[in-house]
């Protein structure tokens, strides 16, 4: 028999009532007089280069702030989506926010986040890189600080190929003739990597997604129907990987590392990556610009990273711009990129002999964000990805004519809110 | 007949919980069914506007709700029929168990006992090329998440292997309802086993039969969390709960996302009425008639 549940219930009771004053306690903590805690809703930045930074500013601010970090979920849809459903009930304890560079203009546009004004809007952007800074550009303000920021490289094995290929079309055909260990690595998930991959695609073979003003579609169809080609055909190819269709990121680096494939497009984190996990083939491992696919017309390619903006609901505005300066500020991003490997927004960095030993490809990585492209700029990007994804996934069944007509309408139903997506 | 008093008890005793259940219940349901009114984006508050119908219209046209409706049914309907067969093989052994009875229910239970984001990761694993073990058992050698058949066919098997066990649990209790005596005296008058199964325990089991296929079709029209970790609805696979997911949280149309889900609530409910008349005369209170 078991104990009466009488008994039992008023046992789990005090139980609750015991964590639920341990909770309250906890929670009283934080109002206790001192400086302001300013708290940063962030991703989960794994080598504490974040904490890091917050931590220091907090112990430069002279005692006027300290700020706490609160992390976020790695996948990047995780993170705003929790995001917005404490912006959107006015949470008032979010002073800093760590934003993809996509979500901008959805956060401003939803006051979500605060204007900056004057020289602080100023010195957000001073040395940036302009693909950095128009990141947090949207109707003519400035909406966060660039800390970081990203992009993507071609990487190769010289222990298998003698030459790079330097567009689309000759790295297929060069992966095929290279048979079973030919294969290349690229972000085929149903999922944001699709939409950049895409992009990139897309703003190399001369097209963009959205017309200048972002509110109406562009995706010109010679262009775009180039840019379908080349996904297709990849996908289609025996250089693929048979997993294309739900390849990330991280899987890409983990086939790589494994040594089984030649090449693959990649964010600058699979360099210190391959150099700790697999030495082997980090000895045989370079780099080169992202191909192209027109010869003669260099590659764009999609520029991320993260922005610091101030929450629109926090209890101490004043001090979270100054907050966020500092979060951005050259120490900062030197703390990101020598602990973190997350390439600096600020340009002369690139010049520093420590982010030069860090990424022996800085020139390259410069040059490949002098000339990145932008995601659409617009709020209701997250739906126009969908839309995108939608219609890309899964490559290999890509119809390059049909699909480029099916592409604008799902684009145009998203930029109008229509239909599901 | 009951008295009317013991009528009035019986209203006041079970006033706290239907109190209870208006209040978790009825009053999200019907907020749902008023904000599916509207058209209203978290991003745009201001722009909020009664459109009355409007989002249900949009839905029932649209390819991407039909294509969820067919992939819900297409994981529902193999994992229950699976599930009520295995489930009801499980059952009899419970049931007839003579030696480690005790070992054999706990055996039978731990899946059902395993978180299903848990599962649902354990088995992606194991269909990986890189990580999974089922690469190594030969003509099985294939990318099986990147393909639409073989991913529906890893989500429908985490199904039957995570819920199986429900089913089993809830059939044993109907075994157990039926009267050894009867048993006894088919078995006199000559009934084979299969005689004494089909004709004798299966009628007398169909209310537990009807409950347990009400709960699982009904929790298997809801699926989620297993779509979500192994494909997140690419490839077809895209269940009506993570289309609800997906306009609610990740484009925050609360109108439209509501309307979703009030459909999927019309779904289930007359999935669960189809399944309760299909059954008709197995009611309990039908047979008390």
């Amino acid at each position: 028999m078991p104990a009466p549940s009488g008994c039992r219930a008023a046992h789990i009771l005090r139980r609750a009532c015991v964590a639920g004053v341990v909770f309250v306690s906890a929670c009283s903590g934080g109002v206790a007089s001192g400086p302001p805690v300013l708290r940063w809703y962030v991703f989960d930045e794994p080598s504490g280069a974040f904490a890091t930074a917050a931590r220091r500013c907090g112990e430069e601010s002279g005692g006027r702030y300290s700020i706490e970090m609160t992390p976020l979920p790695t996948a990047a849809d995780q993170q705003r989506s929790q995001l917005v459903r404490r912006l959107a009930a006015r949470d008032a304890d979010i002073d800093l926010v760590g934003m993809d560079v996509i979500w901008v203009p959805e956060f401003a546009a939803a006051g979500w986040i605060l204007p900056w004004q004057g020289d602080d809007a100023r010195e957000a952007v001073r040395g940036r890189l302009p693909s950095a800074a128009a990141t947090v550009r949207f109707r003519n303000r400035v909406w966060a600080a660039p800390l970081t920021t990203n992009t993507q490289l071609l990487w190769y094995r010289t222990d298998r190929v003698d030459r790079v290929p330097t567009t689309w079309d000759d790295l297929i055909r060069t992966a095929e003739s290279l048979g079973d260990s030919g294969t290349i690595e690229v972000q085929g998930a149903r999922y944001e990597g699709l939409t950049v991959f895409f992009t990139s695609l897309l703003a190399s073979a001369g097209g963009r997604v959205l017309a200048p003003g972002d509110t109406t579609v562009a995706l010109p169809p010679p262009a775009t129907e180039r840019a379908l080609g080349i996904l297709k055909r990849l996908a289609t190819s025996t250089a693929a990987d048979p997993t294309l269709s739900t390849s990330r990121e991280d899987q890409g680096r983990l086939a790589f590392e494994a040594g089984k494939a030649s090449f693959m497009v990649n964010y600058t984190y699979v360099w210190p990556s391959a150099r700790t996990d697999a030495p082997e083939v980090a000895r045989h491992m370079a780099w080169a610009r992202w191909p192209s696919v027109e010869a003669g017309r260099p590659s764009r390619v999609t520029v991320g990273g993260i922005d610091v903006g101030v929450g629109a609901f926090t209890r101490h505005p004043r001090l979270a711009f100054r907050a966020a300066l500092c979060l951005a500020s050259v120490k900062s991003q030197r703390t990101a990129v020598t602990m973190g490997g997350l390439p600096p927004t600020t340009e002369a960095l690139y010049d520093d002999p420590d982010v030069r030993s860090v990424f022996p490809f800085a020139d390259l990585l410069r040059q490949t964000l002098r000339e990145a492209v932008q995601r659409a700029r617009t709020p209701l990007y997250t739906d126009v990805s969908l839309a995108m994804m939608r219609v890309l996934h899964p490559p290999s069944e890509i119809d390059s004519v049909a699909d480029v007509a099916r592409l604008r309408s799902a684009v145009q139903r998203a930029l109008d809110s229509r239909g599901l997506r | 007949m009951r008295m009317p008093r013991e009528h009035r008890l019986g209203w006041l005793l079970s006033a706290p919980a239907v109190v209870a259940m208006a209040a978790v219940t009825a009053y999200p349901i019907l907020a749902a069914v008023r904000l599916s009114l509207y058209r209203y984006d978290l991003r745009f508050p201001d722009a909020r506007t009664f459109v009355g119908l409007r989002n249900y219209a949009t839905i029932l046209t649209s390819a991407i709700w039909w294509k969820s409706v067919a992939a819900t049914l297409i994981i529902t309907v193999p994992s229950v029929s699976v599930e009520l067969v295995l489930g009801m093989g499980l059952a009899l052994v419970m049931h007839r168990a003579l030696i480690g009875r005790r070992t054999v229910r706990t055996a039978v239970l731990i899946p059902y006992g395993i978180v299903t984001v848990v599962a649902a990761l354990a088995w992606r694993f194991a269909f990986d090329p890189t990580t999974g073990f089922v690469q190594g058992l030969g003509v099985l050698d294939r990318p099986w998440l990147s393909a639409r058949w073989s991913a529906f066919t890893v989500i429908i098997l985490t199904e039957i292997w995570k819920t199986t066990p429900f089913m089993a649990l809830l059939l044993l209790a109907g075994l157990a309802l039926v009267p050894t005596d009867v048993m006894r005296a088919a078995r006199v008058d000559g009934a084979t086993v299969w005689q004494r199964f089909f004709r004798v325990t299966l009628p007398l089991m169909k209310p537990a039969i009807l409950v347990a296929l009400l709960f699982r079709t009904v929790d298997a029209l809801r699926i989620f969390d297993t779509v979500f970790v192994q494909t997140r609805g690419a490839l077809g696979t895209e269940p009506v709960s993570l289309v609800g997911y997906d306009t609610l949280l990740v484009s925050l149309n609360l109108g439209l996302g509501s309307a979703v889900a009030v459909l999927i609530f019309v779904l289930v409910t007359g999935a669960a009425l189809v399944i309760v008349r299909g059954m008709g005369d197995a009611l309990p209170e039908d047979r008390l008639r």
